[in-house]
């Protein structure tokens, strides 16, 4: 434990700042004056009722959704309307969906090589090499040649991590990556995430895995509405909560 | 529970069950004619109605085929050999089988240029149709139709050169500005194409047709299946490229793109086929420069390549539609641009998933040629209704002509059909 707790040190270098970030769809107002600054290292658990904007969230950080107001700026770029930004951004955020999104016209090698090759101009032989690196670290390299659909959703997710990883992003953005998952195979994905953590991996992470948030992150925030209502480290998050919505939402997904 | 006491709950097995045969199961033709043919009484009411249609129709035409004469000159002769006796007077087929195959027009002692034509063009679909083929074959593959369009049209053999040379123009156009903006890319490679040609064909010297180490053939002297062939390749592989380009540009966030997409699919569908080709044959004339002579066989095949290129369009939407959206946002997350996305994630899946529909209309389509007759070009069915049924020798010969043809169209309709199943299973990786 000792050992872990030097390893997942957070530096002073800023990755994402969020300054007065403002979203809506149509007339509904889905992100209200979100401010955030994430350091290199962090590890942040983002959780709230349904419908509250998480994955709105951290979808606009690396732009699948566009925000209208305010700024972001990942890495030093910020994102604008302007392209080369946003593929910049892209290749450097991993993100995990809920539902993997694998390819799944193309076998599991081929999903963690293709962006390196095309995106990264990676020669194939060295994507590949890479590719099996990270295939190792998720403990499925033996899956390698087939394809998503003959995998368990627990390695499907995996590979989809791996996937991400074959880009070296900076930043790893989760949307619930365990959410459609048996519970026996939530485990198995969340070790890979944990792994992850301890290598020091910036990481945002919409989760409800209360479990994973005390054990790794070093912030929780809680989001409501569209705003963040309470932020804190996870210990005080989870014993002494302040905001009476912050209260009533733990009450209700711990009373399980 | 047998072995177990009567109300004990708990059950331990001890021993393990052997592993024996299954029970005897009669087998042979006796037993398969009695499960799938007699099962029921109704059952075999209707097998043997079905026997009773079957020998109908064998009765019928077995001794008009096995009577058939191959030989004679004319039906006259038939009718004369035959002598009131049931039979087919196939003579026509042997006697007039070069026009039924290349129109009455095409020089005789050219025709291993057409069928040379026909035999790369398998050499050339291969690769594409087979992608576990070395890749390299797609280079051939490239070179293909200006190869077939010297081979069937002969010439200057300046005009494959800089049909060539547009192509290649317009896609170093597109290399040089596809990583700006996609669509930049793509009309400027369109545009830098269309200037090549003109300042091409304006360069190609007017008597060039005359010196030609081929002898020039012209569009109007092409005809029979030959020409049903011609249009069929050409205009699907060229309405699967424009389709998929309607099908995208439909779905474009630019406005205009949509719009200008939108407006074309729509009006082309809602048009006969038999409108547009009688414009092409009458009226396209007047879009086209008066001293261009814009060929008869490029209108027909702008025609037919529009009309099925819009019904292709609207399959691959189709398929567009089926993908979760949950593909676009990981391309997007990876990094992937705009075409990359499309070409890579996107279009493979989409058009997997659209493939019953494009063979569908491809085997339509193929069928759709024939209605080139109508503007009087001797396609094979022009031919049969033209010049030969026409003949007095064979004014009459209607079975065995239109069967003759129902024949070379199904042989090709079916192998499509059969290519695409196996293309279908072969894609098959989704285990679903
Ligand atoms: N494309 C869209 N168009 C309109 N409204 C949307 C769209 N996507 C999401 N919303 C709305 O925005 C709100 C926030 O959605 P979001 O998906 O961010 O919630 P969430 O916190 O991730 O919820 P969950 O826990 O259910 O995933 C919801 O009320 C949702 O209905
Ligand atoms: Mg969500």
């Amino acid at each position: 434990m000792a050992e872990q707790a030097t390893q997942m040190q957070i530096s002073d270098e800023i990755a994402i700042t969020i300054n007065k970030m403002n979203k809506w769809y149509g007339a509904f107002h889905v992100l209200r004056d979100i401010d955030l600054t994430v350091n290199r290292g962090e590890r942040i658990v983002i959780c709230g009722p349904s419908g509250s904007g998480k994955s709105t969230l951290i979808r606009c950080i690396n732009a699948l959704e566009e925000h209208q107001q305010g700024s972001i700026e990942v890495d030093g770029t910020l994102l604008s309307s302007d392209l080369k930004n946003i593929d910049k951004v892209r290749s450097e955020v991993g993100m995990c969906f809920q539902h993997f999104n694998l390819f799944p016209h193309l076998t599991i090698l081929e999903n963690c090589t293709l962006a390196p090759i095309w995106v990264r101009k990676t020669p194939k032989k060295e994507a590949e090499e890479t590719a099996m690196h990270f295939l190792e670290k998720v403990k499925i390299p033996e899956q390698a040649d087939k394809y998503p659909g003959q995998l368990s959703g627990g390695q499907q997710q995996r590979v989809a991590i791996a996937r991400s990883l074959c880009m070296r992003p900076r930043i790893m953005l989760f949307d619930e990556p365990t959410s459609a998952l048996d519970p026996e195979m939530i485990a198995e994905v969340l070790d890979t995430m944990i792994q992850l953590a301890e290598e020091g991996m910036t990481m945002l992470c919409v989760t409800h895995e209360m479990g994973f948030a005390r054990k790794v992150a070093n912030r929780v925030i809680f989001m409501d509405e569209g705003q963040i209502v309470e932020q804190n480290e996870p210990e005080a998050f989870f014993n002494n909560p302040q905001s009476p919505r912050t209260k009533l939402f733990l009450s209700q997904i711990l009373d399980h | 529970m047998s072995d177990t006491h009567e109300h004990s709950v708990s059950f331990v097995r001890t021993e393990s069950i052997a592993e024996r045969d299954p029970p005897y199961a009669a087998s042979g033709p006796v037993k398969w004619m009695r499960d799938n043919l007699f099962a029921t009484p109704a059952n075999s009411v209707l097998t043997l109605v079905s026997l009773y249609f079957i020998y109908l129709i064998l009765t019928a035409t077995l001794p008009w085929i096995l009577n058939g004469l191959w030989n004679t000159s004319s039906l006259a002769e038939c009718r004369q050999v035959l002598d009131g006796a049931v039979g087919a007077c196939f003579s026509v087929l042997t006697e007039r089988w070069n026009q039924l195959l290349f129109g009455f027009q095409y020089p005789n002692e050219l025709y291993w240029r057409p069928t040379l034509a026909l035999v790369l063009f398998f050499v050339a679909a291969a690769p594409v149709l087979f992608f576990d083929l070395p890749r390299k074959l797609l280079i051939f593959t490239a070179l293909y139709p200006f190869i077939a369009y010297y081979l069937i049209w002969g010439g200057a053999l300046a005009v494959p050169f800089v049909a060539l040379g547009g192509c290649i123009a317009g896609g170093f156009i597109y290399q040089r500005f596809v990583a700006g903006s996609f669509a930049l890319g793509f009309f400027g490679g369109v545009v830098a194409a269309l200037v090549f040609w003109y300042v091409g064909g304006m360069l190609i010297p007017e008597n060039a047709n005359g010196t030609a180490m081929m002898t020039a053939v012209p569009s109007r002297d092409l005809g029979g299946f030959m020409l049903n062939m011609m249009l069929g390749v050409t205009c699907v592989s060229l309405s699967i490229p424009l389709g998929i380009a309607l099908a995208l540009g439909r779905q474009s966030s630019m406005p205009l793109i949509k719009w200008i997409c939108v407006v074309f699919i729509e009006f082309i569908r809602g048009v006969p086929l038999i409108t547009l080709l009688f414009v092409a044959s009458v009226m396209l004339a007047y879009f086209f420069p008066p001293e261009s002579q814009v060929d008869l066989f490029l209108r027909v095949v702008i025609m037919i390549t529009m009309f099925s290129a819009a019904y292709i369009a609207e399959v691959i939407r189709g398929g567009l539609a089926a993908l979760p959206k949950g593909q676009y946002e990981a391309a997007d997350s990876l990094g992937l641009d705009y075409p990359q996305a499309m070409r890579l994630i996107i279009l493979p899946q989409a058009l997997k998933i659209s493939i019953p529909g494009i063979v569908n209309v491809a085997v339509g389509l193929f069928k759709d040629t024939t209605l080139v007759s109508v503007i009087s070009m001797f396609d094979l069915v022009g031919m049969i209704r033209g010049p030969i049924l026409a003949s007095t020798e064979w004014n009459g010969v209607y079975w065995e002509l239109l069967g003759f043809a129902a024949l070379l169209f199904f042989v090709v309709c079916y192998g499509i059909s059969q290519y695409s199943q196996w293309l279908e299973r072969r894609l098959a990786t989704d285990h679903r």
